[in-house]
C-alpha cells in the first residue's frame, strides 16, 4: 500500500452548516458567537451550534512548496505566514470563541509528496460550554505523503468548567513522510476545574497504527486525577517525531521525574522511526519547558537530519 | 463453553507469572503517590479504565477470532513505554507456555511460532480463552480484573496493607470491572467493520512515566 493512497484528500465536505428541520423543538436563542456565517438560525431548530471544516492542502510543484488550497470555515480563519526557509507556513486564527458545546468543526491538513508545510495556531484553542451542555466535536485530519514533511504546532486546547469536548487528532503518514507533532492539553483556567476533555491521537504509517492514546480528563472520567493517570498536574501534552533518520533502537530517557516540576519520558515507538515525548506538569509554562526539552534530545538524536525540523 | 474455564484463567494460582509483577504499583509506592486505602483505590480505578480497558478491548478482540498478530499492533500502538511492552509480551509469553500445556490448540502453537519474542498478554488471554471456549466477555472481564487485582494485590506485600482491605476495593469495583468489560466487549464487536481503530485505546501519562522509572531502579521487587 502506498501512503499516498489513504491521505483524507478529496472528500468535499460541504461548506459549513445548514439549519436542520426541528419542528418539534421549541424555538431558542441563538448561541453566542460573533459571526454569523456558519451558526444556525436559531429559530425552529435545536442549538445545533456552528459546523466548519476549514482545509489546507500543500504540493510541491518541483522547486518549492506551494498551498493551492486554503479554505477557511466557521471558526478557522486561516492565514498564510512567511515561509521559513523552504517550508511554507500556515496560521491558523480563530475567528470566534469555539469550540463551544454543540459544535462540529474539522480541520483537515494535508501535506502533498515533497511538501514541507508547517501549521500553527494564533492563540490557544479554549473549549467552551455552549449553550446547552451538549459536547462539542474538534477533528484533526492530517496527511503526510512521500517525502513530505508536516510541522503541527498548535497552541494548547484549554478545557474549561463545564464543557464538553470530543477530540481527535488522526494523522496518515506515507512510509517516508516526516511528522513533528506537539499537542498541549490544559486542565481548566487558573484555579478553576476542566469540563471532560476526551482526546484521542490515532496516528497510522503506511496504514498500520504507530500511535493510538486515548486520554479522557474532567468530571465524570474515573479516577483521572488519581496516582495512576494525571496525579495533581492539570497541563498535559505529547510531541511525537517520526523522520527517517530516526534511531528506532534509542533507549527511553525520563527527562524530568519530580512532582514540583513535572515528569516527561522520551520513548522509540516500535517498529517505527519515531520517538514520542510524553509530559505532565502542575503548569503550562513547565509543560512547554518540558516538551522543548524533549524536542532538543530529539534533534540530537536526528543530528543534521534536517536543520527544518525545528519549529 | 464451561463456566470453570475461566475461573481456571482468572486463578491467581494459574502458574502466568503474574505474580511477578505489579503494574505500576510498586514505583507508585516507591514516589508516595499510593500510600493508604484511599490512593490504593483511586490507583486502581485508575488502571482499570485506562490500561485495562484498553486491554479488555485487545482480550474480547482476540477472544472472537480477530487476528492475533493484527491484534499485536493495535497493541504497541497502544502501548507507547517501552517497559510497559516489554513486561506485556514476557507476560504474554508466559501465559502462552502456560495456555499450550492446558489447553492444547494449534491456533496457540502457531501464535507461539509466529512471535517467539511473545505477544502482548491481553491478546494471548484472548486467544486463549477462545481455545478454552469462552465468550469475549469472558475474556475482556478477566483482563479489567486483572488490571486492577494486580497492583491491589502487590500493594499489600508494598505497603503492609491488610489483604481484607484490598479484597474489599476489589469487590466495591466490581461493578465497574463490568462496566469496563462490556464496553470493551462492545468496541470489539465494531471491529469486523471499522478495524483494530475500534478498540479501546484509553491511556494513563503517569502509568507510562513510572513504568519507565521503574524499570532504570536497579533494586525492585516486581519486574513491572
Amino acid at each position: 500500500m502506498t501512503g499516498t493512497a489513504h491521505l483524507p484528500l478529496t472528500a468535499p465536505a460541504p461548506p459549513g452548516h445548514r439549519p436542520r428541520t426541528g419542528a418539534e423543538e421549541a424555538p431558542v436563542t441563538a448561541p453566542a458567537h460573533p459571526s454569523g456565517t456558519s451558526v444556525h438560525d436559531g429559530r425552529n431548530s435545536p442549538p445545533s451550534g456552528v459546523h466548519a471544516t476549514a482545509r489546507v492542502r500543500a504540493g510541491h510543484n518541483g522547486r518549492t512548496t506551494t498551498v493551492p488550497l486554503l479554505h477557511s470555515d466557521g471558526p478557522f480563519h486561516l492565514r498564510r505566514l512567511r515561509p521559513r526557509g523552504t517550508r511554507a507556513r500556515v496560521g491558523v486564527i480563530g475567528a470566534m470563541s469555539a469550540p463551544l458545546g454543540g459544535d462540529r468543526l474539522a480541520l483537515d491538513v494535508v501535506a502533498g509528496p515533497r511538501a514541507r508545510l508547517e501549521v500553527t495556531t494564533a492563540a490557544a484553542t479554549l473549549a467552551l460550554r455552549g449553550p446547552t451542555r451538549a459536547p462539542a466535536t474538534y477533528d484533526v485530519r492530517l496527511g503526510v505523503g512521500e517525502g513530505a514533511s508536516l510541522n503541527w504546532l498548535p497552541e494548547p486546547l484549554i478545557s474549561t468548567r463545564g464543557s464538553t469536548l470530543y477530540q481527535t487528532c488522526t494523522v496518515e503518514l506515507a512510509p517516508t513522510a516526516r511528522l513533528l507533532l506537539r499537542e498541549e492539553q490544559l486542565l481548566g483556567r487558573t484555579a478553576e476545574p476542566p469540563g471532560l476533555l476526551s482526546s484521542r491521537l490515532t496516528v497510522r504509517r503506511d496504514g498500520q497504527p504507530l500511535l493510538d492514546q486515548h486520554a479522557r480528563y474532567g468530571e465524570p472520567a474515573p479516577a483521572w486525577d488519581g496516582p495512576a493517570v494525571l496525579g495533581p498536574h492539570r497541563a498535559c501534552g505529547q510531541l511525537l517525531a517520526v523522520h527517517p533518520r530516526l534511531r528506532p533502537e534509542r533507549r527511553p530517557l525520563l527527562i524530568e521525574d519530580d512532582p514540583a516540576t513535572g515528569h516527561a519520558v522520551l520513548v522509540p515507538l516500535p517498529n517505527a522511526p519515531a520517538l514520542l515525548v510524553t509530559a505532565i506538569a502542575p503548569t503550562p509554562a513547565r509543560l512547554r519547558r518540558l516538551l522543548d526539552t524533549g524536542l532538543a534530545h530529539i534533534l540530537a538524536a536526528a543530528s543534521g537530519a534536517e536543520a527544518g525540523m525545528v519549529p | 463453553m464451561t463456566g470453570a474455564a475461566l475461573l481456571v484463567l482468572a486463578d491467581g494460582r494459574f502458574p502466568a507469572g503474574g505474580y511477578a509483577h505489579s503494574g505500576g504499583m510498586e514505583a507508585a509506592v516507591a514516589s508516595r503517590s499510593v500510600h493508604d486505602a484511599a490512593s490504593l483505590a483511586a490507583f486502581c480505578r485508575g488502571r482499570l479504565h485506562t490500561a485495562g480497558l484498553t486491554a479488555a478491548g485487545l482480550a474480547a478482540a482476540a477472544a472472537a477470532g480477530h487476528d492475533p498478530l493484527m491484534l499485536d499492533g493495535a497493541a504497541d500502538a497502544r502501548t507507547p513505554a517501552p517497559a510497559v511492552r516489554a513486561a506485556a509480551r514476557r507476560l504474554g509469553r508466559q501465559l502462552l507456555r502456560a495456555a499450550r500445556a492446558t489447553w492444547p490448540s494449534p491456533d496457540l502453537d502457531l501464535l507461539a511460532r509466529s512471535r517467539p519474542q511473545g505477544v502482548h498478554q491481553p491478546v494471548v488471554l484472548g486467544a486463549t480463552a477462545r481455545t478454552a471456549g469462552l465468550a469475549p466477555l469472558d475474556a475482556a472481564r478477566c483482563a479489567a480484573y486483572e488490571s486492577a487485582a494486580g497492583p491491589a494485590t502487590a500493594a499489600v506485600r508494598l505497603l503492609g496493607l491488610d489483604p481484607l482491605d484490598a479484597t474489599a476495593l476489589l469487590a466495591r469495583i466490581a461493578g465497574e470491572v463490568d462496566d469496563v468489560a462490556r464496553a470493551a466487549t462492545d468496541a470489539a464487536s465494531r471491529v469486523t467493520a471499522d478495524g483494530v481503530g475500534a478498540l479501546p485505546a484509553a491511556s494513563a501519562p503517569l502509568l507510562d512515566i513510572i513504568g519507565e522509572r521503574h524499570a532504570a531502579r536497579t533494586v525492585r521487587l516486581f519486574a513491572s
